[in-house]
């Protein structure tokens, strides 16, 4: 009991404090609800003084690490080919290894081919190299039920030129988390 | 009327040598080159219609541009307005080379609508051969002189005119995407649908309310049904992995799609409300772009089951697949002509990709185009031309050629791309 009344002699005072400051410092009208509300936060959770609460340091989420293995997320393929080149095997690895242990997380894979030849007919060309990179996470443990391999076809590429290394560039397989 | 000149001399300069004639209708953002000539030519005299300036557009204008598009008209100047009321003196044009005559008029009705006369002779024969009258609003003043073009061609050439059915097809200006309806002059856009996303594959419901298409709003392919008139729209399929290649059954029950909910893109059929899936064959390879048959009896459609990408048939009930393609190693995207006789499609040899027509009877095969990147043909409905799209100065544009290759048009934007074009059907 007598905790309590300190505390709330505390929590009083930090807010008379709070308030004071805030008047000082000129706070612009509008803000001034935001303010008002601070107090009422600090009586409830210092209401235990024996209450640890835990801290963690900032980490980020590995996917989220422009740096890190996951932040590659494209697999190319040769001309004409559907298989997952030795090349790109760790990217495949790395995001299976993600998914395996954060089974929340979905992905859509999305395959693509350079702008030669009909729309539909590269429609399930792309499809087949998104199917390439599914299978080959599937057999490192990722569930079915986290990955869709859907076709962009020749659609939406990537690099808009009419060349060798424009082509080479849109036959690629994306994974997209949602 | 000056931007319209300017238009006119852009255009035949780009036409180049060999009779290259345009025609730009004042309000057309499609520009459309004719060039070469049918197998016969028809000379014909277009009067003016009495009162035809009642109308927003003029009557006789448009007939005449769609008559010289076919290739199959030539036309004999006339400069005189006959209305069909008129005596006409048929020894007069037949000396001035006409072997058909058209005169008519333009009468304002109480209820602000435009009654349309018009009248076809044989000059040859001296006698009338054709001839009604339309009650027209305003803003169908070019639906109704496409109805007259229709019945002209219909009666002097025998086979049904196409002047006014419509064409659906995507254009890409900056980041939008639109599914475009314009009549099959181009002239007339409507925009059914804007997305940010493109959109591919439109099909025609036999009856022409209905377009199917594939969308990838959902960042993948989804096949959806868009009721033209009322602008619903539904989805169709959207199964995992990608939906795609939509096609109609003649009698508008039924939709063939591709789908790869199994792994591989094999082909599927499904009531058109997306109801009643049902797994058309199984096959080692891709198959796609499903296409029916005019009877419904057939699907004809792509499948690389053999190595390279072939198109093959196979009855509506499945059965024996057969193939249909044998030159070259590429052949894609088949459409059946309306009379089931004619194979139109896009093969690749020599890294081009063009369009050919195998006459399926005798095996007999032609090319029909020059341009290296041909894609999405469709036949006219009465199975005298098609429509395809190509490449020009890099920009998406649409072809139109004659079965027999002999005359040629090409439409194209101001600005933009323009892509998948499909010729629809007969209006009722």
């Amino acid at each position: 009991m007598r905790f309590t009344s300190q505390s709330k002699t505390i929590a009083m005072l930090i807010s008379s404090v709070v308030l004071m400051t805030a008047c000082a410092s000129k706070v612009p009208l509008e803000e001034k609800a935001k303010v008002e509300e601070k107090p009422v936060v600090a009586t409830t959770s210092q209401a235990d003084p024996n209450a640890v609460k835990e801290v963690k340091t900032a980490s980020v989420d590995p996917l989220d690490d422009p740096k890190g293995v996951l932040a590659k997320r494209s697999v190319y393929f040769d001309f004409d080919s559907y298989v997952v080149k030795e090349d790109y095997k760790s990217v495949v690895e790395n995001h299976s290894k993600y998914l395996t242990t954060n089974k929340a997380r979905k992905i859509l894979i999305q395959g693509n081919t350079d702008e030669r030849g009909g729309s539909e007919y590269n429609l399930a060309l792309g499809q087949k190299r998104a199917e390439a990179v599914r299978k080959s996470m599937n057999l490192l443990g990722v569930s079915d039920a986290q990955m869709e391999a859907v076709s962009l076809g020749k659609e939406k590429p990537k690099a808009t030129g009419h060349d060798e290394a424009s082509w080479a560039e849109n036959r690629r397989a994306d994974i997209v988390y949602q | 009327m000056r931007s319209l000149l300017k238009k006119l001399a852009l255009s035949i300069a780009l036409a180049g040598i060999g009779g290259a004639f345009v025609i730009a209708p004042a309000q057309a953002q499609l520009r459309v080159e004719v060039s070469g000539v049918g197998s016969f030519q028809i000379p014909i005299a277009i009067a003016g219609f009495a009162n035809e300036s009642l109308t927003p557009q003029q009557v006789t204008t448009i007939i005449k541009d769609d008559l010289v598009r076919s290739g199959y008209f030539r036309l004999i100047d006339t400069g005189a307005v006959i209305t069909e009321s008129s005596p006409v003196n048929f020894d007069e044009w037949k000396q001035k080379g006409a072997e058909a005559l058209v005169v008519g008029s333009v009468q304002q009705l109480a209820d602000d609508r435009y009654d349309v006369r018009y009248k076809l002779f044989d000059t040859v024969k001296s006698q009338t051969l054709s001839g009604f009258s339309v009650a027209t609003p305003p803003m169908n003043t070019r639906q109704t002189a496409h109805k007259i073009a229709d019945d002209i061609y219909e009666k002097l050439t025998g086979v049904k005119g196409m002047f006014s059915t419509r064409i659906a097809y995507v254009t890409k200006g900056g980041s939008e995407y639109r599914l475009e309806i314009a009549d099959a002059d181009g002239d007339g856009i409507k925009v059914a649908l804007r997305s940010n996303e493109p959109i591919i594959s439109p099909a025609w419901s036999a009856d022409g309310t209905k377009v199917a298409y594939v969308s990838f709003e959902a960042k993948k392919p989804v096949v959806w049904v868009q009721n033209l008139m009322t602008g619903e729209r539904r989805v169709v399929a959207n199964y995992k992995g990608s939906n795609s290649a939509p096609a109609w059954s003649p009698d508008g029950t039924r939709l063939a799609l591709a789908l790869s909910r199994d792994g591989l893109t094999q082909i599927y059929t499904v009531n058109a409300d997306g109801t009643g899936l049902r797994r058309l064959m199984n096959s080692s390879g891709i198959d796609t772009e499903p296409q029916f048959s005019a009877d419904g009896q057939f699907i004809y459609f792509l499948s690389d089951r053999g190595g390279g990408p072939q198109i093959y048939r196979i009855g509506v009930n499945g059965g024996e697949a057969k193939r249909v393609t044998f030159n070259g190693n590429y052949n894609i995207t088949p459409r059946i002509s309306p009379d089931g006789n004619t194979l139109a499609y896009i093969s690749r040899r020599d890294n081009k990709f063009q369009l050919y027509v195998l006459d399926l009877p005798t095996g007999q095969e032609q090319r029909l185009s020059d341009t290296t990147k041909d894609e999405s043909p469709s036949f006219s409905p009465n199975g005298r031309y098609i429509m395809y799209a190509t490449e020009s100065g890099r920009r998406g544009s649409l072809a139109v050629v004659s079965v027999d290759g002999k005359v040629r048009q090409k439409l194209t934007v101001q600005a933009g791309d323009i892509r998948e074009p499909t010729w629809g059907p007969f209006m009722k």
